[in-house]
């Protein structure tokens, strides 16, 4: 049995501590109306990029006006022009503190559920070398439940007008807005919520009897939990794959609503899952130098690190994919969203792409490193981050345009939440013996070598 | 002097796999094993070295991924930059996303062929090469050892019969 050591827990108390004062102070100091705004711009810019843009459609907007000869309706456009820049400002400042508890809050979830996705293969495969580190994803996965009561707080707050996150939830912006009004069929709050309600609950459902089944079945005298985990694993897969590319649509490409694209579902899964598989690698690796892991060798690590680095190279394929169509065609309806990622993104952009592809890729070949501890650790902090800016690509762009910023607010909300992962996640593995007992493969996993 | 060995004849893995490891702990010298199969582990009970064809590949790898970036970056950007559907060819890094594939490719063909040719000369191995069988039963359901004499004929043979040996020959090799 696993004993949550006091200082990892202490640990666990100040991260959510320190995370909950800086996103208290992400609202505290979001701008309340325009007039702040102003300052705010009048300060920080002498001719900033906000500035910039505003004069030139103002200069272009005079040449048009004095075509026109009209003079005195250029000032009220102007005013109002200045107002709306204003208000769009104010929109993107003031989503600010939410996007980053957004991007943090389902990357975390996401990150369980990678392991749960992982977890449901690996029985249906009836993986040979895994069994010795299910309870160690059933662990992870304990933080699901947590998560998903957190995030569907969230989605509910959202759909309350408490945010500007998903602009089609606005009913003002929809009243204006052709597209999002031919999408509100699908893009509408009751069907919105009730989807993420039967998605987390699926979810759910599933790692509660999965781990339920896989502790009787310690007690047990025959293999029926055993087989009865296999067929609802499978079941499972298939609910998964259906309502995870549904998932990615919803909580992520409608952040963007004027924009599609078809293997979005898939670029996030593979996202999520080499981020779950990461988090395997690496609690595993913390739990086996505490001692606690006595059947783990470096085979299972060595296993885990391929697929860290296979899915890796996956996520670059999906990610390469999405870009270069879309690069490719040009097509000016898609491919906004990746001129706004460029110009405005452009080093978590491509960085995402240096942290995800190339690092991995150049240390994780070897076979040798596959197996060194610290190297692993090092690889998985990276990928680990890599891809929480993948999450912040996909989501800041939408919300925050080019008022973003990883500060206070940003690493406030990932402290919190990894505080609050690390706590439930070690607590529950405090809850069940590390090592499952009457899996028929497990005798198999304990001798696992490659 | 003669150039006799021994053929230590085993119809089985496990007891070749023993064999070996008895061989190695007498300190007798393995000139070579033949097998109708890999036998999982033997390299390492052999004490042969880990080969470094991995590595070889790597760098096949590298210098397919630099031939690619080189062509395409010679042909479309330095000789002819022709406007081809509005893509910019002003710069390689501006229309780098459409060389990805060819690269990708050039890297996998190089590392994949050299690697494969790298193989084949490392192990001396062509359409017209004479077959090195020492005994035709070794590519269906025998294994074979075969180790040097150097004037200690009785007792070697004495000791690959103790090792679960089926047949012991000895040859006069040429």
């Amino acid at each position: 049995m696993y004993t949550f050591s006091s200082k990892l827990k202490t640990f666990s108390f100040i991260l959510m501590a320190v995370g909950l004062l800086g996103i208290g102070y992400g609202f505290l100091t979001a701008p309340k109306d325009i007039q702040e705004v102003e300052n705010l711009l009048a300060a920080d810019s002498h001719g900033g990029h906000g500035e910039v843009q505003h004069e030139v459609s103002n200069s272009s907007h005079k040449e048009n006006e004095v075509a026109a000869e009209h003079k005195e309706t250029t000032d009220a456009k102007e005013a109002t022009e200045h107002k709306e820049h204003l208000t769009h400002v104010l929109h993107q400042l003031q989503n600010k503190p939410w996007a980053a508890l957004y991007v943090a809050c389902i990357f975390f979830l996401l990150i369980s559920m990678g392991v749960l996705a992982f977890y449901a293969i690996q029985q249906v495969a009836q993986a040979g070398w895994s069994p010795v580190l299910f309870r160690v994803m059933q662990g992870i996965t304990a933080y699901l439940p947590v998560g998903s009561v957190l995030f569907f707080i969230f989605l509910v707050l959202c759909g309350l007008h408490f945010n500007h996150l998903f602009i089609w939830l606005d009913p003002e912006v929809v009243a204006h807005d052709k597209i999002i009004q031919t999408k509100s069929g699908y893009l509408n709050f009751p069907f919105w919520i009730v989807r993420a309600a039967i998605f987390l609950f699926g979810w759910n459902l599933y790692r509660y009897y999965s781990r339920k089944n896989c502790l009787a079945q310690d007690e047990a005298t025959d293999n029926n939990l055993y087989k009865k985990n296999f067929k609802i694993s499978a079941g499972f897969l298939v609910f998964f794959i259906v309502s995870e590319s549904i998932m990615s649509w919803d909580w992520i490409m409608s952040i963007d609503p004027h924009w599609f694209s078809t293997l979005f579902g898939w670029y996030v899964f593979a996202s999520f899952f080499v981020s779950g598989i990461t988090m395997i690698t690496m609690v595993t690796l913390y739990l086996k130098s505490r001692g606690y892991l006595e059947h783990v060798n470096t085979s299972h690590i060595h296993d885990l690190a391929k697929f860290m680095f296979g899915i890796s190279v996956f996520w670059t394929y999906l990610w390469f994919s999405q870009f270069m169509l879309i690069w490719y065609a040009n097509i000016p309806e898609e491919v906004t969203y990746f001129i706004t990622r460029i110009q405005l993104y452009n080093l978590p952009f491509f960085g995402a792409v240096v942290m995800n592809f190339l690092f991995p890729i150049l240390i994780l070949i070897n076979t040798d490193f596959k197996r060194i501890t610290w190297v692993l650790v090092m690889a998985g902090i990276v990928i680990l981050l890599g891809h929480y800016i993948d999450f912040f690509n996909m989501i800041m762009p939408g919300t925050v345009g080019d008022r973003w910023f990883i500060g206070i607010s940003e690493i406030a909300s990932v402290l919190f939440f990894l505080g609050l992962f690390i706590y439930v996640v070690f607590t529950a593995l405090t809850k069940a013996p590390l090592l499952p007992k009457r899996n028929p493969f497990i005798e198999e996993s304990k001798h696992f070598h490659y | 002097m003669s150039n006799k060995v021994i053929y230590a004849i085993y119809n089985d893995d496990d007891i070749l796999m023993d064999a070996v490891k008895k061989t190695r702990a007498a300190h007798h010298h393995i000139e070579e094993v033949f097998t109708p199969f890999p036998v999982h582990g033997l390299d390492k009970a052999m004490g042969l070295a880990p080969t470094r064809l991995a590595i070889c590949a790597f760098i096949y790898g590298l210098l397919g991924l630099s031939f690619g970036t080189w062509m395409m970056n010679y042909i479309m950007i330095q000789d002819w930059p022709q406007d081809i559907g509005g893509k910019p060819s002003f710069s390689y890094i501006e229309n780098m996303p459409a060389f990805v594939p060819i690269m990708f490719e050039e890297t996998v063909f190089f590392a994949a062929h050299l690697m494969v040719i790298t193989f084949y000369m490392r192990s001396k191995l062509w359409p017209f090469k004479q077959a090195e069988n020492p005994d035709v039963r070794t590519t269906d359901n025998h294994f074979l050892m075969e180790v040097a004499i150097n004037d200690n004929e009785e007792e070697l043979v004495s000791f690959f019969k103790n090792t679960g040996a089926v047949e012991v020959k000895v040859i006069e090799k040429q």
